[in-house]
């Protein structure tokens, strides 16, 4: 209980910090790939154009940190969600452990994928 | 309920101050069991629960571009099967619905701001406005430039 009281500002800073880059980056990514292209309000980009553009350095830590810090919100908020509205306290090492596997599992997927393409 | 709750606590709190002679059993507060839904009997409270359920779009929107990004990788016949998936009635549904998730989550994230960061200067507090506005500026921005940088490889 101690140990885990004080890794607390870790786990809220990295809240924080995804909940920010979620809030800036993802309205827009899922705007155009969710809705305008496949509603052929635009047209999407080509295969070989989104390619290289998704090669660019720079947009390789882009779409990184678009990925990573937002599953860790998600992990922080759903936890507590979970905690609050359902109130289920008792399952707590299985909530914390599943959030936040997902969260690890889907930076170390974005970070793979990313070195690969 | 309220009232046996305040009567339990009253009592409790009758009992410390009397200093009662030491005890192994340790008497629990009274904690009256709150249903599951008691977030729905008001709007306040399913606005808090729909704004922290934003959190499993943001989850989506990541697990659809983590897909999208593999579909890349792949090759151009995977990134096509991506395509038609995405364009599927039920994936647009999900994916408008998750839209509506993420707005709700960036417009209450910016507003929040200026409660989470008190920033005074010369002595006064500055404006929630001018805390929450240049941020909701620069996700327009934002949106605006990556909007354009996908528009301009069509």
């Amino acid at each position: 209980m101690e140990a885990k009281k004080s890794h607390e500002p870790i786990f809220w800073t990295l809240f924080s910090a995804g909940g920010v880059v979620a809030a800036l980056l993802l309205p827009v990514h899922l705007f155009i790939f969710g809705m305008a292209v496949p509603l052929h309000w635009i047209h999407g980009p080509a295969y070989n154009l989104l390619l290289s553009l998704a090669q660019m350095p720079i947009a390789r830590l882009y779409l990184f940190v678009m990925c990573s810090l937002p599953l860790f919100h998600f992990a922080h908020r759903f936890r507590y969600t979970l905690y609050d509205g359902l109130q289920i306290k008792h399952l707590n090492e299985v909530v914390f452990a599943s959030c936040y596997g997902i969260a690890v599992l889907g930076t170390v997927a974005a970070g793979w994928l990313l070195w690969r393409i | 309920m309220d009232s046996a709750a305040a009567r339990a606590r009253a009592s409790a709190g009758g009992h410390s101050q009397t200093a009662p002679a030491y005890t192994e059993f340790h008497p629990r507060w009274y904690r009256p069991r709150i249903s599951t839904y008691w977030w729905l009997g008001r709007w306040p409270y399913v606005k808090f629960i729909l704004r922290e359920l934003s959190s499993v779009a943001v989850a989506w929107t990541v697990a659809f571009t983590l897909f999208q990004l593999w579909s890349l990788s792949q090759g151009e016949v995977a990134y096509s099967t991506f395509t038609r998936r995405a364009s599927s009635p039920i994936m647009i549904a999900l994916n408008v619905i998750a839209f509506g998730f993420l707005l709700l989550h960036s417009i209450t994230w910016f507003n929040l701001a200026p409660k989470a960061m008190a920033v005074r200067v010369s002595g006064k507090r500055l404006p929630a406005i001018l805390i929450s506005g240049p941020q909701f500026l620069g996700w327009f921005a934002i949106s605006a430039i990556v909007l354009w940088i996908y528009m301009v490889r069509t």
